[in-house]
This record gives structure tokens, C-alpha cells and sequence, in this order.
């Protein structure tokens, strides 16, 4: 047993493995220590907040100031304020006057505003030119000047009594805050979801149920694999044929559509995330049950079984103590697989809106299934849906690795 | 009289064969029959087995927002005769059979009066082209590049068979929108969802055709660089086996030249591969089923998932059923393909 370990520990492709899914396993651990709470809490209104850090503009008003006299602050904020679009509209306002332009570089903020400057003309009316369109330029004209003279910002209260706007803090142009002062900053390294929630710490929860549902799949799925396994190798017969009329008819039923079938008959408000995963496992038993067969009808008439037998040892200890050891490594890579296919199926079922009900538990289905029903994939909104196929993709990835790993150790045949 | 005799060796021989392939056909034949019976029972118990009333579930999802208890009564009743449930159980099972056989499925309840057998027939046709040549051909691609790595090793084996292993990781619908974000929305190269233009009737004209193709593309590949990886990996370890065994070390001391060798051992590979696809045909068209919601593709899958959200029950057991038939008749096909290329199962007949 030392020794088969030790050889295990030996392949690299399955330390690899072993490694990749440890550290998702330690995250996942680890996390809700460092940023605790309930990964459901919706944190924030509106949808898709982009990944940051956020500091609450109301603290930071009140927070200790110290000056700083930067040399290219002015720049930076005009370089933010004026989007693309304004800029290219700058540009089409002065062809539209016949002002010549092959010279200016149109990311070159201060040439672009001091030719701006020198040629705006409100009253001016050029061809073509509609009123909204007019308009439109005025109001930029108006930002743009009201961005570049004040050098003071003026937040005011209103007073409850006598509702007279009372001056509550300046904010000069050269005022800086530290964050770490201010009271409240938040960092949402991934952002939020289309709930508002915090997609990073939603995604470690997720990744636990997932692999919780994944385990309990794929015991569920070997218990019932190795028991029919056994039972049609070693027994034979009536009880072989039968066990094999099973698994040849489930085998070419897809389990896909057995899935929805029974998944869309219970109803959403009973559907639990152990529901799905004992129904995935329920379905998905066929592999074991063959592989496990096979082997046990090549052992069937090893001598250690047959003296077991002619000593009159009992059926279960036979199996338990002359069968079973020589199947654990077959058994335990069918595991391996079946956790891997039991969290790519409930990810596949929730994406049709048959998963685990969304009010209890997040689980990388139902985050990828809500990213899209959000279009969060044609909004650009990246952080909702990118990490979770990654993460799917590492966690069966680092269990493919193991099982290969393992088959390596165990065929001979197939080393390298 | 010296060419008779060996040519009525071969006329008994031929026979035999023919006899032992009629056995084999037959065989598979029966379980095709048997299997299409049990799916066929799976689709009409499986409903019907869960605890609550169907119906029931149906009309309350239906008549949300009615307070009338009069109106609700007529919509339960008017499920009720539809499926029947308010007959005993066998007699379901015979309409069911004999609906089933005047290819009837029943009628949608969320694109009504339209005929679940018509929604289907028209998704069908847009499934199969889809799925059929991107399976084969990832799975032609994979096994390729499977015998590469098995007979080049090294380098290209070390560097590329993790990384492909990592592509067959990530999950089909995940590849689809990866595919569908670069591709579609950022490099703006192909278009977003859809069949072919949605400004478009279907006819044959060319623009039409040319559409067609331009859409097809990122479904298509998201399938087959998916299972380019499962099949690649499974190729590689078989060749590997196959270049390690006995008769290829006879074939290499007796000189036999290595191109010829390899000839053979990837033929010998070939053949669990080829098992492979016919076992694991049911989890891909089922994960590529899910790939077609991604890009709306006017398919089996994305029809299916329109019925889980429209809570569309008789849409939801057509497709499933026509799912099932259509990997049924697959994994027969393989079946059949693969007793003409495995010499052993002429010779297993014999005995």
C-alpha cells in the first residue's frame, strides 16, 4: 500500500494534478477566512460593477487631506474626461468649419483643447449641422470649460430644518486622500455579477458546491457501479446476464436525456444541489459497472480466490479481502473520472435551467447559467463568466491529469 | 476439376462469413430493437413516475396572475385530455404508442397550435448538419494527432498532449463562448447567433447559402476542437500500448520496414477508438447540445431549451426522445462499421 502510493507519487503527470486540484481545494478553504460572509449577499445595485477597488466617494469627502502638485494631473483628468467619442466629434466639428486638422493628433489632449479653444464659436452654424447637433456641442463646450477653470468643488448638505444648502467641505484640485484612510474601500478583484453580488467570493462557494456535487455524484455512481460490478463478474449467470442488460441498454441511453428527464419532473423548489447529485450519480454508473465486471471475471479464477473459496470463506469476505484489493485502482480512477463528468453535468443542466434552485447554494452552473441569461458575454462583461469555464476547465483538468497519472502506474504498457 | 475444389472452399467459406455476419448483424439488430423499447418506456414513465401531478404543475405555470378558479379548472381539463393523465395508466401508454407511431408527438404549448413533430423536423436537419461532420472530423483530427504524439513523442508529445488535454477540459459551451466572445464580438469576423441572417427567409439562394456557412463556423469548431482532446489522448495511450506489444518487435527483428509497422499498429489502435466514439456519443451530442444554446443556433438543443423555459412539456419529451433515437441509430451505425473493419469479430463468428 506504502510502496503503490510512493509509485503514485512518482508520476509527474499526477502530482501535477494532485497539485492543481489541492490548491483549488485550499482556496476554497481558505477564502472564507479572508473574506468572510454570505457569498449570496447581493453587495452592490445595478449589475456588472468591473473588477477594482472601490472607495466610497462620501468618506473620502470627509477624509483627512494632504496636497500633492502633480505635473501631468491636469492632463490625466482631461485625458479621462474626454472619451473617444468626444474627441472624434471635436474632430468632425472642426471639418465640418473648414478648420484645417491634417496636423493634429487626436490622443494629443492639450492640442486638441487649445484648438478647441481658439476656434469654438456657439454661434456659429455649420452646413448640415442639425440644432441637437448643435446642441450637443454646446453642452461639451460648457463641461469642457467648466472642467478645465474650477479649482475648487463645493459639496454641500441640505439642512433638514431650514432646508438651506449649507457648505459642508472644498475640494481643492490638488487634494489627495490615502485609501488606506478613507473608512470604506472595497476590492472586488473580480467584480460583481449581474445580482450585484461579489463574483470571487461567489466563485470559491460555487467551486465547493460544485465539487461537493462532483464527490457526492461520483460516489453515489461508483457505489452503484462496483456493487452491480461485482455482483455480475463474480456471481455470473442469470444475475450477469440481467446486470449486463442494464448496463448495455444505459449505456446507449444517453444520460444527457435521462437528466432532463428526470431533472424537469422534480420540481425547481425541491431540486437541492444533493438532489442533482444524486441523480447525476443515479445515471451515470454504467462505466464502473463495466470495467469493474470485467476485471472481476479476469480474477474470478485466480488460485488465491479459488483456495478462498475451497476453504469455505464467506462471499463478502472473498470479495472484500481476495477481489476488492486487486480492483481499488480501477475503482478509484472510475472516481476520479466520475467526479469530473458529475460537475460538468450539473454545469450542463444548469445552463438549461435544470440545476440546483438558484436561492440556496451558487454553483459554477448556475453562475455560468445566470452570466448568460445577463448576456454578460455580449455586454463584455468577462468577469462573470470567464473565470467559471476556467475554473471547470483546471478542476476536471487536475483530475484527467491524476486519472492519467494513475493509469500510467497501474498499465505498464502505457508508460513513457 | 483441379479449380473446383478450392473455388467451392471459397463459395462454403463465403457463405459461412455471410452466415456469421448475419449472426452478428442480427444481434445488434435486436438490441437496437430492444434499447429504442426501453428508451422508448424511459420517455413515458420517467414524467410520469415523480411524485405531484404533472398537469397540475403545467397549469399552475400557465395560469399565473388568474384569479378565476373556473378559468384554471378549464386550462387543468383541457391538459388534462391532452396527455390523457386523467386515464388509467396502460391506456396512456397505448395512445401514447399509437401517436407515437402516426408520428404524432402532441402540441406545443409555447409555440401553439404548431406540431412538436414539426418544430422538431425543422430543428433536426440543422442538428445533424452540425453535429455529424464535427464529430467525425474532430474525432478523425484528434486520433491523428493521438498517433503523432504516440510515434514522435519527445518535445511534441511533452508540450502538446497537456495542453490538448487541457483543451478537452474546458467544458463545450465554455469553448463556445470563448470562441463566440473573440471571435464574434471582438474580432467582429463572424456573426453572433442564429442559423443564417436574421433578416433572412430560407431559400437557396447564394446569400443565403454563404450566410449559412458563416454561421455554421464557430458552433462547428467549438465542437471539434473540444473533442479534438478526449479522442487525441485516448489515441495516444492505445498507440502507445500497440507500439509496446509483442508482434511489433517480431515485425521490427524480422525487418519489416517501420512505416509498414506503423501502418498496422494504428489500424490495431484505431479499433478501440473507433468503440470509443460509439460509448461516448451520448456525452458529446449532449454537450454539444448545450454549445448550440450558446449561439441560439436554430437546433435540437437550443429548441429543447426554449421548451425547459417555456415550461413546454410535450416539446421537452420530443426532443428527447428524438435525441435518443439519434444516438441509438449512431451507436448502431458504429456498431456495423465496426464488424466489417475488426477482423475478429468475422472470426469470433465462426466459432
Amino acid at each position: 500500500m506504502k510502496n503503490t502510493i510512493r509509485q503514485v507519487f512518482h508520476s509527474p503527470k499526477f502530482v501535477v494534478g494532485f497539485c492543481i486540484f489541492m490548491a483549488i481545494l485550499l482556496t476554497m478553504l481558505i477564502y472564507p477566512f479572508i473574506n468572510p460572509g454570505n457569498p449570496l449577499k447581493m453587495i452592490g445595485l445595478g449589475t456588472f460593477a468591473k473588477p477594482g477597488t472601490y472607495v466610497s466617494l462620501y468618506d473620502s469627502v470627509t477624509t483627512e487631506t494632504s496636497i500633492f502638485k502633480l505635473p501631468d494631473a491636469d492632463a490625466k483628468r482631461l485625458d479621462k474626461f474626454l472619451s473617444s467619442e468626444d474627441r472624434v466629434s471635436m474632430v468632425n466639428w472642426f471639418t465640418a468649419v473648414g478648420i484645417d486638422i491634417s496636423t493634429l493628433d487626436i490622443t494629443d489632449t492639450n492640442a486638441l483643447l487649445s484648438l478647441w479653444k481658439a476656434n469654438y464659436d456657439p454661434a456659429l452654424k455649420p452646413k448640415g449641422m442639425t440644432k441637437a447637433q448643435r446642441n450637443y456641442y454646446n453642452r461639451l463646450n460648457d463641461s469642457l470649460n467648466a472642467a478645465s477653470t474650477s479649482d475648487t468643488l463645493t459639496v454641500t448638505e441640505v439642512d433638514a430644518s431650514s432646508g438651506e444648502t449649507v457648505e459642508k467641505a472644498k475640494i481643492g484640485v490638488n487634494d489627495y486622500v490615502n485609501v488606506g484612510n478613507v473608512a470604506n474601500v472595497k476590492t472586488l478583484p473580480l467584480g460583481t455579477d449581474n445580482f450585484g453580488r461579489d463574483t470571487l467570493k461567489e466563485l470559491v462557494a460555487a467551486c465547493g458546491t460544485s465539487i461537493e456535487i462532483g464527490m457526492i455524484a461520483g460516489a453515489v455512481a461508483t457505489i452503484i457501479g462496483l456493487l452491480l460490478g461485482l455482483l455480475a463478474g463474480y456471481l455470473g449467470g442469470m444475475v450477469d446476464d440481467l446486470i449486463m442488460f442494464l448496463t448495455n441498454i444505459f449505456t446507449v441511453i444517453p444520460s444527457f436525456v435521462l437528466l432532463i428527464l428526470i431533472n424537469y419532473s422534480i420540481n425547481q423548489d425541491q431540486r437541492g444541489a444533493t438532489t442533482v447529485a444524486l441523480v447525476i450519480g443515479l445515471t451515470s454508473w454504467v462505466w464502473t459497472a463495466r470495467s469493474v465486471r470485467s476485471q472481476v471475471i479476469s480474477l474470478r479464477n485466480r488460485d488465491h480466490v479459488n483456495l478462498s473459496r475451497l476453504s469455505g470463506h464467506s462471499l463478502p469476505r472473498i470479495i472484500l479481502t481476495d477481489i476488492l484489493p486487486y480492483i481499488a485502482s480501477y475503482v478509484m480512477m472510475a472516481f476520479i473520472l466520475q467526479v469530473s463528468s458529475g460537475i460538468l453535468a450539473e454545469a450542463q443542466l444548469s445552463l438549461l435551467g435544470l440545476g440546483p434552485k438558484t436561492t440556496e447554494v451558487p454553483t459554477l452552473g448556475l453562475m455560468m447559467n445566470w452570466a448568460m441569461l445577463y448576456s454578460a458575454h455580449l455586454n463584455g462583461s468577462w468577469w462573470a463568466y470567464f473565470p467559471v469555464i476556467m475554473v471547470i476547465a483546471f478542476i476536471s483538468f487536475s483530475l484527467n491529469l491524476m486519472n492519467t497519472g494513475l493509469d500510467q502506474v497501474f498499465n505498464p504498457t502505457l508508460r513513457d | 476439376m483441379g479449380f473446383t475444389l478450392p473455388r467451392s472452399r471459397f463459395l462454403i467459406l463465403g457463405g459461412k462469413a455471410m452466415k456469421g455476419y448475419r449472426k452478428y448483424f442480427g444481434k445488434k439488430i435486436l438490441w437496437f430493437v430492444i434499447t429504442f423499447i426501453v428508451a422508448l418506456l424511459l420517455n413515458f414513465i420517467l414524467p410520469r413516475l415523480m411524485p405531484g401531478d404533472p398537469v397540475a404543475a403545467v397549469t399552475a405555470k400557465q395560469a399565473q396572475g388568474l384569479s378565476e378558479a373556473s378559468a384554471v379548472k378549464a386550462i387543468y381539463d383541457n391538459y388534462a385530455r391532452e396527455f390523457g393523465t386523467n386515464k388509467p395508466m396502460t391506456e396512456q401508454f397505448v395512445t401514447y404508442m399509437t401517436n407515437l407511431f402516426h408520428g404524432d408527438m402532441g402540441t406545443s404549448f409555447s409555440q401553439y397550435p404548431r406540431k412538436v413533430s414539426d418544430i422538431i423536423g425543422n430543428a433536426i436537419g440543422w442538428t445533424i448538419s452540425l453535429q455529424l461532420p464535427a464529430i467525425l472530423i474532430g474525432w478523425l483530427l484528434g486520433n491523428l494527432l493521438g498517433a503523432l504524439a504516440a510515434y514522435i513523442r519527445k518535445g511534441f508529445d511533452k508540450v502538446l498532449m497537456p495542453l490538448t488535454l487541457f483543451f478537452s477540459s474546458i467544458p463545450a459551451f465554455g469553448m463556445a463562448v470563448i470562441l463566440l466572445v473573440v471571435f464574434a464580438i471582438n474580432l467582429k469576423v463572424a456573426p453572433i447567433s442564429g442559423g443564417y441572417g436574421f433578416d433572412m427567409i430560407p431559400n437557396l439562394s447564394w446569400n443565403f447559402v454563404l450566410s449559412v456557412i458563416q454561421h455554421y463556423q464557430l458552433p462547428f469548431w467549438s465542437i471539434v476542437i473540444i473533442s479534438i482532446g478526449g479522442q487525441a489522448v485516448g489515441m495516444r495511450s492505445m498507440s502507445i500500448y500497440e507500439l509496446n506489444a509483442d508482434y511489433v518487435k517480431y515485425a521490427r527483428f524480422l525487418g519489416i520496414k517501420d512505416r509498414k509497422i506503423v501502418g498496422y499498429v494504428f489500424r490495431n489502435a484505431m479499433l478501440p477508438q473507433v468503440t470509443g466514439l460509439a460509448l461516448s456519443l451520448g456525452t458529446m451530442v449532449g454537450g454539444a447540445l448545450v454549445a448550440e444554446i450558446i449561439f441560439s443556433y436554430p437546433g435540437l438543443g437550443t429548441t429543447m431549451y426554449q421548451g425547459i423555459t417555456m415550461a413546454d412539456y410535450p416539446l421537452i419529451s420530443g426532443t428527447t426522445l428524438i435525441i435518443t433515437v439519434m444516438v441509438l441509430i449512431a451507436t448502431f451505425v458504429l456498431d456495423i462499421v465496426y464488424g466489417f473493419i475488426d477482423p475478429r469479430v468475422k472470426a469470433a463468428q465462426f466459432d
